[in-house]
């Protein structure tokens, strides 16, 4: 016979629970666990927000700050200078893009060195490996400033900024696409007498090919939002006008150039999305979204 | 009937055509792609010369910030070189907070709002715009021009910087979250409004549960971005060992840079390797 629910009394339940425990929690050792990486992460969280000085007064103050500033960016004014924000814009796109294309070429050979499958000397991988790590985990802005440093303001130093820190990411990716190939078709031209050369040629390249352009696509689109910055630091670009226009507190003017960075952002990303689909059919984003 | 022979050659011409064409549309995206490279050379005043013109002066400055050290006092001159390691470990703890702080901010405040901007779960029109325009202009406008307005507002600092890597994290994560949600399945969904939760409920038990796991691999993976991105918002003041590294590179302390930067990519492998660890174990449970 079925039990109905009004069947169900204080004592059924009391019943079941006593038989059948870890249906209703978990055991006291997963529970006091849980309560401790709650506690301490309750803990280590006001610890940051003690040593920051978070407070709700200077949290108060600076958002009164903010307002003034929101209300000051509106209307976004042109200024005198729309010719050179298009020009500085357009040219952080230019950079954007050549930085890419050298560094998906450069990534290229990196990326095979840091295969498993291409290269299976465990020490050389490690050094070509810990090479591309290096490359990415110093992040843009940095490297962009200690070229700037090197051969001067201007865009050269944005775009050599971009093609070394890219080269490092592209690596990474590349060299996950290839040691995610299949293995058949790089075993048929070996035991046809293929070269390691003619092997990647034939047997690799044709396989990671289409993943390694989504990939550089995708990378151009984050460039195009990365480079926005780097003339910051002087590196050529849209950014030098906008953080002069923040820092001589020209709030109308920043605001326009922002609302500038945001159309071309959209474009860019339209435009990279015609050309995957064109390119690669509808394959799924590969890099997921960086941003 | 046609003959095999006329089979075979109406084949022929076939395939030449279909061939032909593709080799044509290739062609025209080459074409394409010539014509932007020469375009952006143009814009972008690169020139391939002074490029490598530029080699050896990027050499010089490499071997420049090489610190002397030789195996007879290998001691001393590594102390040399990291001169004050006691202040620059306390400004990389400060940076790794930053970005902690910055994430979880950024990370509840897209959790708090990307159920509203998924398709399948929206409220209304209204609000399902409005949370999608916050998150675009949130993760388009790069972290460092919000640290430059928050450094105004809230004075130079870390506390301008944390709330800038937060904004530009609740605008990434959010899109992310708000994806992920839109792929969920639906069917516990209408269980729960066949029982009648209201909508916060039904987030709750139906979607949270679905969605935690991706949510939890997205954040750790942007705490490893930010932990980059805290690293430079003290070249515009917004706290961290940027500051340091911005005094370095600019009054050209050659050895100190390689220092700061040796120190900030173990910082950034080893918090790599821990994220990649938990995110393992997570993915380990949810299987």
């Amino acid at each position: 016979m079925r039990e109905l629910i009004s069947d169900i009394d204080a004592a059924a339940i009391a019943d079941t629970r006593a038989r059948y425990p870890l249906a209703f929690a978990a055991p006291l050792p997963v529970r006091l666990g849980r309560w401790g990486a709650w506690l301490a992460f309750v803990v280590f969280t006001a610890y940051c927000f003690w040593t920051f000085e978070v407070s709700p007064v200077r949290l108060w103050a600076g958002s009164g700050k903010l307002m003034e500033v929101a209300s000051h960016l509106f209307p976004p004014t042109v200024g005198e200078a729309f010719n050179d924000y298009l020009w500085a814009l357009l040219q952080t796109i230019a950079m954007a893009f050549i930085g890419t294309v050298i560094a998906s070429v450069l990534a290229l050979p990196l990326g095979l060195l840091c295969a498993r499958n291409v290269l299976p000397v465990r020490i050389a991988q490690f050094l070509f490996r810990r090479t591309s790590d290096t490359l990415r985990g110093i992040d843009q802005v940095i490297w962009a400033l200690i070229f700037v440093r090197a051969v001067g303001l201007g865009p050269l130093a944005g775009i050599l900024a971009i093609i070394i820190s890219d080269t490092g990411t592209l690596a990474k990716l590349y060299s996950e696409a290839i040691e995610n190939a299949e293995k058949k078709p790089v075993d048929g031209i070996r035991a046809c007498g293929g070269n390691a050369l003619q092997t990647i040629r034939f047997g690799i390249l044709p396989q990671v090919l289409p993943l390694m352009l989504s990939n550089a696509l995708y990378m151009f689109e984050s460039n195009t939002r990365s480079a926005t910055i780097l003339g910051i630091v002087g590196a050529g670009g849209i950014g030098f006008y906008l953080a002069d226009r923040i820092r001589t507190m020209l709030w109308e003017e920043a605001s326009f150039i922002m609302i500038m960075i945001l159309v071309a952002v959209y474009l860019i990303d339209w435009l990279s999305k015609l050309v995957r689909r064109r390119l690669i059919g509808a394959a799924p984003d590969t890099a997921g979204g960086l941003h | 009937m046609t003959s095999p022979s006329a089979v075979a050659l109406s084949f022929e011409t076939e395939f030449r055509a279909l061939g032909a064409r593709k080799r044509l549309v290739s062609l025209a995206y080459g074409a394409l792609f010539l014509l932007a490279l020469g375009l952006s050379t143009w814009v972008g005043e690169f020139d391939p010369l002074k490029l490598l013109r530029s080699l050896p002066r990027i050499h010089e400055y490499a071997v420049k910030t090489m610190p002397t050290l030789s195996m007879a006092t290998l001691w001393h001159d590594l102390n040399e070189w990291f001169y004050a390691p006691g202040k620059w470990l306390t400004l990389l703890w400060e940076t790794i907070l930053i970005a902690y702080t910055a994430t979880l901010l950024g990370t509840v405040g897209a959790l708090a709002l990307c159920f509203h901007a998924a398709q399948n779960l929206r409220r209304g029109t209204v609000s399902y715009w409005l949370v999608r325009r916050i998150f675009e202009v949130a993760r388009t406008i790069p972290d460092l021009v919000y640290a430059l307005i928050f450094v105004f507002a809230f004075g130079i600092g870390p506390l301008a910087g944390i709330l800038a890597i937060a904004v530009h994290t609740m605008g990434g994560s959010g899109k992310l979250f708000a994806e992920t949600v839109e792929n969920i399945d639906m069917k516990p969904v209408e269980g729960l409004r066949a029982t009648g939760a209201n909508w916060l409920q039904m987030v709750r038990y139906a979607v949270l549960p679905q969605v935690l796991p991706n949510f939890a691999t997205f954040t750790l993976w942007r705490f490893e971005i930010n932990v980059r991105t805290a690293s430079v918002i003290g070249f515009v003041g917004a706290g961290g060992i940027g500051q340091e590294l911005y005094t370095a590179i600019r009054m050209l302390y050659y050895e100190d840079i390689s220092a700061l930067l040796l120190l900030l990519v173990v910082t950034v492998m080893l918090i790599d390797v821990g994220c990649e660890k938990l995110r393992h174990g997570m993915i380990g449970k949810e299987h």
